[in-house]
C-alpha cells in the first residue's frame, strides 16, 4: 500500500476512535432512551436489544414535560429576541460610527460578561423575592437577556463591520435616512450573522443551569430544571431519563453543529480569529 | 486598560461615542440603551453584595439586623469550610484546564489533518458542549459512574476488580471528570480554529526544511496556539470558577464538603442556610477572584479588537 494512503488510514481510525469516545455518553443515553427500563439497568448491559419507542410516548404524554419544553422555548427566544432588539442599534452605532472610545466602551460591556453570577445571587433572588419575579418566565427572560447582551452585541459589531460601507453609503446618497438604512440594507445583508448570533444566544439560554436552578422552581422551570429534578430517583426511571434528555438536547446539538464556526468568534470575543 | 467589572469606564450618558455624532447621526439614543442597563445590571446586584456582606441579615431571622462591620469576613476567613470550597475550586479548575487544555490541543492536531469523515467525526467529537449541564451530569452519574449499574462498574467487574463508588469515594475527581468531558470540544473547537489559521506556507517550508513531525509541533504548532491556549485558559478559567449544576445534581457538595467549590458554598450559605451577610462575603471573594483573571482576559481581547 502507498504510505500516503496508509498514514491516512491510521489517522481515520485514531480520528474515528477519539471522536467516538467523546461522543460516547451522548451515544449511550440515546441508546438507553429506546429501552425499556428492566433493559436500562440490565448487567451485563444490553447493546442489543429490540428497540421501543414507549419511553418517547410516556414523556411525550406526561403533561408536564411539554410545559417545561414550552418554558425553555419560550424563555430562550423571548430572551435572544429581546437581546437583539436592544443590541441591533448598540452594534451598528459603533460599527459605522465609532468614536474615540467605542472600543473601551466594547470591552466595558465584554468584561460585564466576566461578572460570575454567583456574585450577584443573593441580590437577584432578593429582587426576584421582592418583585415577585421568582418562577417567572419574563423574569428568566431578564436575566438571561442581560447575560447575553454583552456577546450578542459584540457578535453584530464584528458582523456589522463585514458589511461594505459603500453599500450603506450609497443608500444615505438616495436619500436613505437611518431606520431605512438600517431595515432595508444593513440586516438583510449581514442575515446569516444575526441568524448565528441568535442562535448562539439560543444555545446559551437553553443550557443556562445556574439562574434557572435558583430563580425556578415549577411554574416557568425549562428542561434543565426538569432533568435536575430527576437526580434522586435511583434506578427504574433511566430509560425514561434518557429519552426526555434526548429530546431536550436535540435541538440545541442541531443548533451548535450548524454555528460551531460563529461560535467560536462568539464565546472569544474575537481574541481567537 | 484594566476596566472590569469592578472599573467601568464610561458611566451611562457620559459616554463620548454618542456625543460625537458623525453624518448627522445621533448615535447616543442608539448606544444608550445597552450601556444603561448592563451598567445597572453590573453595579446594582455587586453593590448590594458588597453592602449585606458588611449587615447582619438572615432571612429567617427578623431579628438579626444591623451593621456588621468585617465581621462576617473574619468569620469567613477563620472558617476552615471557605478554604476547603477554595481548595475545591482551585484543584477543579486547575485539572479541567490541565485536561482540555492538553487533550484538545491533541485533538485539535489530529482533527486537522485530512481522514476520511473527517468532519462528521469532528461534529461527534464537539457534541458534548451543547449538551446541558444537568443533563451531562446525569448521564455520567446514573449511567456510566454508577457503582451498581454503572457502565464503568461492569468493565472493572469483568476484570475481576470491585466497582468504583465514583461519587462516595471520589467525589470532587468524578465532577472534575464530568465538566471537563464537556469543556473538552470547547478547547477543542478553539485550538482548532488556531491551527487552521496557521499558514500553509508556513507549514510547509518547515517540512521542506525536513521537520518531522515532532518538531513541526514543537517548533511551528505550538508557538503558533500560545496566545489561543492562553484565551482559552481565560475563557474557561471563568466559567470554570462558578461550576455549579454538575454539582448540584450528583453530589450536592458532599460527602461532607469534599466537593464543595466556592460558588456552591455561597449557594449553601445563601438558600440553605439563609445567611446573607455570610454569603454576601463569599460573592465578594468570588467576583474578586474572577477579576484577576478577567483584567488579563480583557488585555489580551483588546490587542485583537485594534483595527
Amino acid at each position: 500500500m502507498h504510505p500516503k494512503t496508509r498514514e491516512r488510514l491510521v489517522l481515520t481510525v485514531v480520528g474515528w476512535l477519539a471522536a467516538g469516545l467523546i461522543f460516547f455518553p451522548i451515544f449511550w443515553m440515546i441508546l438507553t432512551s429506546f429501552k425499556t427500563e428492566v433493559e436500562a439497568v440490565a448487567t451485563p448491559p444490553q447493546l442489543f436489544f429490540t428497540p421501543t419507542l414507549e419511553n418517547y410516548i410516556t414523556v411525550r404524554e406526561r403533561a408536564d414535560y411539554v410545559h417545561f419544553a414550552i418554558n425553555s422555548i419560550v424563555i430562550s427566544v423571548g430572551a435572544t429576541l429581546l437581546a437583539t432588539l436592544i443590541a441591533v442599534p448598540a452594534a451598528y452605532a459603533m460599527a459605522f460610527f465609532p468614536g474615540k472610545r467605542t472600543k473601551d466602551l466594547l470591552l466595558w460591556m465584554l468584561s460585564t460578561k466576566m461578572m460570575p453570577a454567583v456574585g450577584v445571587l443573593i441580590p437577584i433572588y432578593l429582587l426576584f423575592r421582592d418583585t415577585g419575579a421568582i418562577d417567572t418566565r419574563w423574569g428568566l427572560i431578564v436575566v438571561y437577556t442581560l447575560m447575553n447582551l454583552p456577546i450578542v452585541v459584540w457578535m453584530l459589531y464584528t458582523f456589522f463591520k463585514e458589511v461594505p460601507k459603500d453599500i450603506l453609503e450609497a443608500g444615505r446618497m438616495d436619500g436613505a435616512k437611518p431606520k431605512q438604512e438600517v431595515w432595508m440594507l444593513l440586516l438583510p445583508l449581514s442575515l446569516p450573522g444575526i441568524a448565528s448570533t441568535a442562535l448562539l444566544s439560543i444555545i446559551l439560554c437553553w443550557n443556562e443551569a445556574f439562574w434557572s436552578l435558583n430563580l425556578t422552581t415549577s411554574e416557568a422551570a425549562p428542561l434543565t430544571t426538569f432533568i435536575a429534578s430527576f437526580s434522586a430517583p435511583e434506578g427504574l426511571f433511566w430509560a425514561k431519563l434518557s429519552a426526555a434528555s434526548t429530546i431536550a438536547i436535540a435541538p440545541i446539538l442541531v443548533f451548535g453543529w450548524m454555528s460551531q464556526r460563529q461560535l467560536v468568534r462568539g464565546l472569544t470575543f474575537g481574541a481567537v480569529k | 486598560m484594566a476596566s472590569t467589572t469592578t472599573a467601568a469606564p464610561v458611566p451611562g450618558t457620559s459616554t463620548t461615542v454618542g456625543g460625537r455624532s458623525q453624518r448627522n447621526v445621533k448615535t447616543l439614543p442608539l448606544v444608550a440603551p445597552s450601556v444603561v442597563i448592563l451598567f445597572l445590571w453590573m453595579i446594582v446586584p455587586l453593590a448590594m453584595t458588597l453592602w449585606f456582606s458588611f449587615q447582619y441579615y438572615n432571612l429567617l431571622d427578623p431579628t438579626v439586623g444591623g451593621f456588621a462591620g468585617f465581621e462576617n469576613y473574619t468569620f469567613l476567613l477563620t472558617d476552615p469550610s471557605l478554604w476547603t470550597a477554595m481548595i475545591n475550586t482551585i484543584f477543579l479548575v486547575f485539572w479541567v484546564l490541565v485536561i482540555t487544555v492538553g487533550l484538545g490541543t491533541l485533538l485539535a492536531v489530529l482533527f486537522d489533518q485530512d481522514f476520511y469523515g473527517r468532519s462528521i467525526a469532528r461534529l461527534l467529537a464537539i457534541a458534548p458542549f451543547f449538551v446541558m449541564p444537568t443533563v451531562s451530569a446525569l448521564v455520567w452519574k446514573n449511567m456510566l459512574m454508577h457503582p451498581v449499574n454503572g457502565l464503568f462498574a461492569f468493565f472493572t467487574r469483568s476484570l475481576g476488580l470491585p466497582a468504583i463508588d465514583f461519587f462516595g469515594s471520589f467525589p470532587l475527581t468524578s465532577v472534575i471528570i464530568i465538566v471537563a468531558w464537556q469543556w473538552l470540544p470547547f478547547a477543542l473547537l478553539i485550538l482548532l480554529t488556531a491551527i487552521q489559521s496557521l499558514d500553509s506556507e508556513q507549514k510547509e517550508a518547515a517540512r521542506m526544511d525536513g521537520a518531522g513531525p515532532f518538531s513541526m509541533f514543537f517548533f511551528i504548532i505550538l508557538p503558533h496556539l500560545g496566545r489561543a491556549i492562553s484565551v482559552v485558559i481565560m475563557i474557561e478559567t471563568i466559567f470554570l470558577l462558578s461550576v455549579f449544576a454538575e454539582i448540584y445534581v450528583t453530589t450536592s457538595g458532599g460527602p461532607g464538603l469534599a466537593s464543595t467549590n466556592l460558588a456552591f458554598l455561597i449557594y449553601l450559605r445563601a438558600l440553605r442556610e439563609y445567611d446573607v451577610g455570610g454569603a454576601s462575603a463569599a460573592g465578594v471573594i468570588a467576583v474578586i477572584l474572577a477579576n484577576i483573571v478577567a483584567v488579563f482576559l480583557v488585555r489580551s481581547i483588546a490587542k485583537n479588537i485594534a483595527d
